[in-house]
């Protein structure tokens, strides 16, 4: 088996990278833009924010070509339903694309999500034909909620957003994957390429992440760390493991001792 | 006239429209959303959007996030 002929579908659209990045934290939009590229991922993430009317400064599209990405507005920052959905529809309107990383928070400490209040989200703005991937706690009947609603997929985290603290619940994580059809990606608390692998090992579709690649001290090495880390785990999952097993099993054979 | 633009108060033209009003901001439409008092206005519609006194108008694009 080859990783080139190993794609996946989001609503329809294909794709090879099953590593999503973030653009914020970096140090300057240059070092976005060579951290994407060194990422070989096909989806970003994007905030949704006023533009500065002192127009002096430069913005993130003067260094990322939309054409080249699939741009994936969030709607980081809201509490409340009503105010992810808002941001949706801006979103839509800006970046002409159906396609919405949805994350209602709940609180300012943890960054948890909200569920209950984006589940009303997803309803409405499944309704309204968005492609909605939301991110979410790592809670089973969560999930299976968010893909009744419609959602394109769940993006459970692996642990509070920018914590690093990598896949907290790898077991959650395994019952989601045999619960929903639709793709699960892990979204927030990878801090390590090894975080990246155990998502990709445990049948994950993909990865999201972006402190763990921007708050590196090489952020360019560490998204060519992660890019590798997504194949390998994916590649690794594919090949399928052997079984654990509590004693030792000898490599070489017996036969032929001296 | 007076209008509040991403939360600040502004004077702008009498008869100024979305469209004037991303002209003279320099902000290439494609690249933008606009909202007027709380609806979102369509591209297409930004040249025949007249802007009124005392309108709440935000505008808003794409930064780095995750």
């Amino acid at each position: 088996m080859t990783i080139k002929n190993d794609t996946w579908m989001i609503a329809g659209r294909e794709f090879t990278s099953r590593l999503m990045v973030g653009t914020g934290k970096y140090a300057s939009f240059q070092q976005t833009a060579e951290a994407l590229a060194a990422s070989g991922a096909e989806i970003i993430t994007v905030a949704v924010r006023r533009v500065n009317l002192d127009r002096s400064k430069e913005s993130l599209l003067d260094y990322i070509d939309p054409k080249k990405y699939t741009l994936l507005p969030n709607t980081a920052g809201c509490y409340t339903a009503d105010d992810a959905v808002r941001t949706c529809r801006l979103a839509r309107e800006a970046g002409m694309s159906d396609f919405v990383k949805l994350e209602v928070l709940g609180d300012e400490k943890t960054l948890f999500p909200d569920n209950e209040e984006l589940l009303k989200a997803a309803r409405i703005l499944v309704k309204e034909g968005f492609t909605v991937l939301p991110y979410t706690s790592d809670d089973v009947i969560m999930c299976r909620k968010l893909e009744d609603i419609g959602c394109a997929a769940v993006m459970p985290l692996g642990a509070p957003i920018g914590s690093g603290l990598g896949i907290r619940n790898p077991y959650n994580i395994r019952i989601i994957l045999e619960t929903v059809k639709i793709p699960v990606i892990v979204d927030a608390g990878v801090g390590s390429a090894s975080d990246a692998a155990v998502a990709m090992e445990l049948g994950c579709a993909g990865v999201l992440m972006n402190t763990a690649i921007a708050g590196a001290q090489d952020p360019i090495a560490m998204a060519r760390a992660m890019k590798l880390a997504v194949e390998a785990g994916r590649l690794s999952y594919k090949a399928g493991r052997i079984p654990r097993k509590l004693y030792a099993n000898a490599s070489s054979p017996l036969d032929g001792m001296i | 006239m007076h209008i509040t633009l991403n939360g600040e108060a502004v004077d702008i033209a009498e008869g100024s429209t979305v469209a004037g009003l991303l002209e003279h901001l320099q902000l290439p439409r494609e690249r933008v959303a606009v909202e007027v008092n709380l609806d979102i206005v369509p591209k297409a519609a930004y040249d025949g959007h007249g802007l009124s006194e005392g309108d709440r108008v935000e505008v808003v694009h794409f930064v780095g996030g995750g």
